[in-house]
């Protein structure tokens, strides 16, 4: 007989199951009846007979039941269990849904929060074996990571012996010329094999070869695929054309692929040769590049960094002047993408997952109140003959029913949620991470979605089997069994509601740190006004604007312009304004103070006369600029307070001289005044010593231009813009913005505040929901404790004593939730502290207003059942049941 | 009826493949139907073995589903229907390998017994 056949005899009564079913049911009539013949025949009194045959013959049911698995497909049982199932959860709309829904709810968390980590930290970098791809960079004290000069970079590439290559690049900027004049397109200078150590082929044409990055080079371009298509319309004639960048013409060679990405430079749209010919690119101090490097094979990373820091220090000696305190940073390039994103996004999925737990212990312990329902009913079951391991697969099959109900919906929510948040991120930040492009529901999502569902189905399977010690079924038909066996749920119940307050607590605190963190960010002293302040930028064309002259007038000429837009209060400039970051830094040093050689750095800027007076930050001491302190006059230099705290500490800084490192005659500078410590740096960055020059002394051709309005500064900007391009449609206009939004839209502040939302709605969540499982089980309680609350109350309890009762059940329970949840607060603070700021881990106010509001929450809890309870009547309850 | 042997399908360890062995060779002599079987084996064990209904059933539906028995439904002589088993020729041959195991069988046990 083969398997065949089996199969097909199998799938022929298949077809006909109802016939098999009746034959079935009729033989076994026949084989009763004959039974009962032969009873009789034996002298069985007739009125006996009938049940002594149904005693001979067996539960029928089951008979038909297990010839029936004889020749059903192991499916079929499955789907009749998964029927079933249905039904059961069908009897209880309020619990499936309750359940499926929170199950969901937590799901949903976890998966978005999971893509977003899938996408930023599991997979790796688009870039062929992105494991070996090192960000290189120098490192001084101020700045762990810092830019490399073109010289030491040249020489780091001779030197080493651990990179099969490293290539630098640096973020730039043209003046792209089109018809409808200029625009100011970011761009990035890479040396020639940068696209060959990432591994990047060009979608068209090529890309830059060996000899291209050398000084006198034909001037090449390589296009984003995003610049190609919107710029130059797609045309697959493109390659080999020339565009105007700056004045100059630049072949187009290549077309980059659409999935390249590069995030340290993701705004680059144009990709020039890193020829060593800007004037910064002269001298061995000025330091304008990153690297990356390959590692060779078999090369670690301490390994490189030990040598590139031992070159760095050679350098250092032979480079006295140039290099003192430049050291070496070796560190995965994944690390520099996602490093500071990282320990953020690990929050938010430990958070969502915290609310996952929580959802399935709310899940498990609904089941346990149900199964309580259900005892007789299983106990009913046992004895119609269903099997221990048959009644296990029931609970299994509904316990998988529940959970893939939730995971369908958790994943269609999650895919939402996902899209949601994409959506809420705004795009400046959602640029620079490029890696995010691929979040979505698939590859490690979809098995860690499966891997969930699998935990929980397991949860809820193991919960209602460990409850029904299925052995003892027959104990549930025996007794009323009201009060027997509850016992165990009690303390399985309990000790599940306290994981749950104690991990709402902990998801609470979090959140309230993160909240007063964000205040604290939001509320940083800037020594400015930063409402009503228009931002943009204005690019120069170079050639046409080579002169120093030629830039101050252009500036005096657009400000002036700018002026007469209604609505504007004031105008001023600066090349780098308030709230751009920490860089563009100088090296000082101070005549008749004593110069040990250590790098003084500062951040240096260019300002117009009327900067201060526009941002209207105090001045401190002696004067501000006047449109005297011109290239005519001596220079002049402003300080802040930072900085005149740090190098004059008991002196008055007014008068004193500051030059270069050399204190070359031409560096020389006089201060001339103190103003205070406008916040350079991003919202929580710290503030450095400043120092500000005048324009008219220190002019350039990228000029930010800062202007306070009366009105809306946003309804202005297009005013503005246009005021620009009247002076000369050829300078590009760039960057327009309002102080505000920059503030607001801040990395630092954005991932606060997004981190606090975030986590204070999970937060919000798990409060409701271990209310709501604190409610469950003394609600529960209560409905157990009827006959012995009616007793006491019989035996003379009071009222009060009642609710004191049920109120003290509840306390215990919230107490050690919150106590055990206060301990793993502080934990979780300390992991989550490199994401605070001026906020401690340990927070008292934070985590008192916590247990405040959960003990509340508790509270109001089992103020309804214990109500119940102390209303009950204590003849009813007694004869209850 | 002091020693009652209760043949169980649930419980294989009990001799296996016996309840199979003892229904395919009664159908040897004429077609039966279910309670006829459990009948024949009584008799034929003068009351020592009983074939529960809820083992016999599954049983005779695994032995359809083998091709080893065939069932058709037939008027009883007292005129009711029934649902009579025939062996076939498949199941003679099984009917052959059973005999066979279960001889084996028996002279092992009755070795081991004798020896020990």
């Amino acid at each position: 007989m083969s398997a065949f056949n089996r199969l097909f005899g199998k799938l022929q009564l298949l077809v006909r199951r109802e016939g098999f079913r009746r034959d079935l049911e009729e033989e076994l009539a026949f084989h009763r009846e004959q039974k009962q013949e032969e009873l009789r025949g034996r002298g069985v009194p007739p009125e006996a007979v009938r049940s002594a045959a149904a005693r001979e013959v067996g539960n029928p049911t089951l008979q038909v039941e297990r010839s029936h698995e004889v020749v059903a497909f192991r499916w079929e049982t499955f789907l009749r269990d998964v029927r079933f199932a249905f039904r059961q959860l069908r009897r209880a709309p309020g619990f499936a849904v309750a359940a499926i829904l929170m199950l969901a709810l937590g799901m949903a968390a976890s998966l978005a929060f999971f893509s977003f980590v899938d996408a930023a930290l599991v997979r790796p970098l688009p870039y062929t074996q992105p494991n070996q791809l090192m960000d290189v960079s120098e490192s001084g004290t101020l700045f762990r990571r810092s830019n490399i000069s073109y010289f030491d970079f040249v020489d780091w590439r001779r030197m080493n012996h651990v990179f099969s290559s490293l290539e630098a690049y640096a973020g730039t900027g043209f003046l792209l010329k089109t018809p409808h004049g200029s625009e100011p397109v970011a761009a990035a200078k890479v040396s020639a094999g940068f696209f060959r150590v990432l591994g990047i082929k060009p979608y068209l044409g090529r890309d830059f070869s060996a000899n291209e990055d050398q000084p006198n080079a034909a001037k090449t371009v390589m296009l984003t695929y995003g610049a190609w298509q919107q710029r130059f319309g797609g045309r697959t004639n493109m390659v080999g054309e020339q565009v105007a960048l700056d004045g100059e013409l630049y072949t187009v060679i290549g077309v980059l692929p659409a999935t390249f990405e590069f995030a340290p430079r993701s705004s680059a749209e144009l990709w020039v040769p890193l020829t060593g010919t800007s004037g910064c690119e002269k001298r061995r101090s000025c330091h304008n590049l990153y690297a990356v490097g390959r590692l060779k094979d078999g090369v670690t990373v301490p390994t490189a960094l030990a040598e590139m820091k031992s070159i760095a220090a050679d350098l250092e000696r032979q480079y006295p002047a140039s290099n003192r305190g430049q050291g070496a940073l070796v560190r995965p390039l994944a690390e520099l993408i996602v490093g500071d994103i990282r320990p953020i996004l690990l929050m938010l999925l430990a958070g969502a997952g915290l609310l996952l737990l929580i959802a399935c212990v709310n899940v498990a312990s609904l089941l346990l109140v149900r199964c309580e329902s259900r005892r007789r009913e299983i106990a009913v079951r046992g004895a119609l003959g269903a099997s221990s391991a048959r009644l296990a697969r029931q609970f299994i099959t509904e316990g998988a029913v529940l959970v893939l109900a939730s995971t369908v919906i958790g994943v269609f929510v999650a895919g939402f949620a996902i899209r949601l948040v994409l959506k809420l991120v705004p795009k400046a930040i959602l640029t620079g991470m490029p890696f995010l492009h691929n979040v979505g529901i698939h590859g490690h999502t979809f098995w860690f979605a499966i891997a969930i569902a699998v935990f929980a189905g397991t949860l809820f399977s193991i919960t209602p089997i460990l409850r029904l010690p299925l052995k003892h079924l027959r104990d549930g038909l025996i007794e009323g069994s009201q009060g027997a066996g509850s016992t165990l749920w009690r303390r399985l119940g309990s000790n599940l509601v306290v994981l749950e307050l104690a991990i709402a607590v902990v998801l609470l605190s979090g959140a309230g740190l993160l909240g007063r963190s964000l205040y604290r960010l939001l509320h940083v002293d800037l020594a400015f006004q930063p409402d009503h302040l228009a931002l943009m930028y204005m690019a120069l064309p170079p050639v046409s604007y080579a002169k120093s002259e030629q830039q101050v007038a252009a500036l005096r000429n657009v400000m002036a312009q700018l002026a007469t837009v209604p609505g504007v209060q004031s105008v001023s400039a600066a090349d780098l304004p308030a709230m751009n970051g920490n860089g563009n830094t100088t090296w000082m040093r101070f005549v008749g103070k004593p110069y040990d050689g250590k790098h003084q750095e500062a951040n240096q800027r260019s300002i117009s006369v009327d900067y201060f007076r526009t941002l209207q930050t105090r001045l401190l001491k002696g004067r501000l600029f006047t449109e005297d302190d011109d290239a005519s006059k001596p220079q002049v230099a402003i300080i802040n307070s930072a900085l005149a705290r740090k190098y004059f500490p008991n002196e008055d800084p007014i008068g004193k001289q500051v030059g270069d490192t050399n204190l070359t005659p031409s560096s020389l500078k006089q201060i001339v005044g103190v103003v205070d410590d406008i916040h350079e740096a991003a919202l929580g960055d710290e503030t450095w010593p400043a120092i500000y020059y005048p324009f008219k002394q220190s002019p350039g051709t990228f000029t930010g231009l800062v202007i306070r309005t009366s009105q809306d500064e946003d309804s202005v900007l297009p005013a503005l813009a246009a005021a620009i391009r009247k002076v000369d449609p050829d300078i590009g206009v760039t960057g327009e913005t309002t102080m505000t939004r920059v503030i607001n839209d801040s990395q630092s502040a954005y991932i606060h505040r997004a981190s606090a939302w975030l986590v204070g709605s999970f937060a919000a969540l798990a409060l409701v929901l271990g209310v709501f499982g604190l409610y469950g089980v003394i609600a529960y309680s209560v409905s157990r404790r009827t006959r012995e609350i009616g007793v006491r109350m019989a035996l003379g309890a009071q009222r009060g004593a009642v609710y004191g009762l049920i109120l003290r059940e509840a306390g215990r329970l919230a107490v050690f939730g919150i106590v055990v949840g206060l301990v793993g607060s502080v934990a979780a603070a300390a992991l989550i502290r490199s994401l605070l700021f001026n906020t401690t881990a340990w927070d008292p106010a934070t985590l008192l207003s916590v247990a405040l509001v959960l003990g509340i929450f508790s509270m109001l809890a089992a103020y309804l059942p214990a109500r119940r309870a102390a209303t009950i009547e204590p003849a009813r309850a007694l004869h209850a049941d | 009826m002091i020693y009652t042997l209760t043949i169980m399908a649930s419980k294989p360890d009990l001799l296996p493949g016996t309840l199979d062995l003892l229904i395919l060779k009664t159908l040897t002599r004429a077609p039966l139907h279910g309670y006829g079987i459990a009948l024949a084996i009584k008799r034929s064990s003068d009351d020592f073995l009983t074939v529960e209904e809820g083992s016999l059933y599954p049983a005779l539906q695994r032995l359809l589903l083998q091709g080893w028995v065939k069932a058709e439904w037939k008027m009883t002589e007292t005129k009711r229907r029934a649902r009579f088993y025939t062996l076939t020729p498949a199941g003679r041959k099984q009917l052959g390998v059973e005999l066979s195991r279960f001889e084996q069988m028996i002279a092992a046990i009755t070795r081991v017994i004798e020896n020990a």
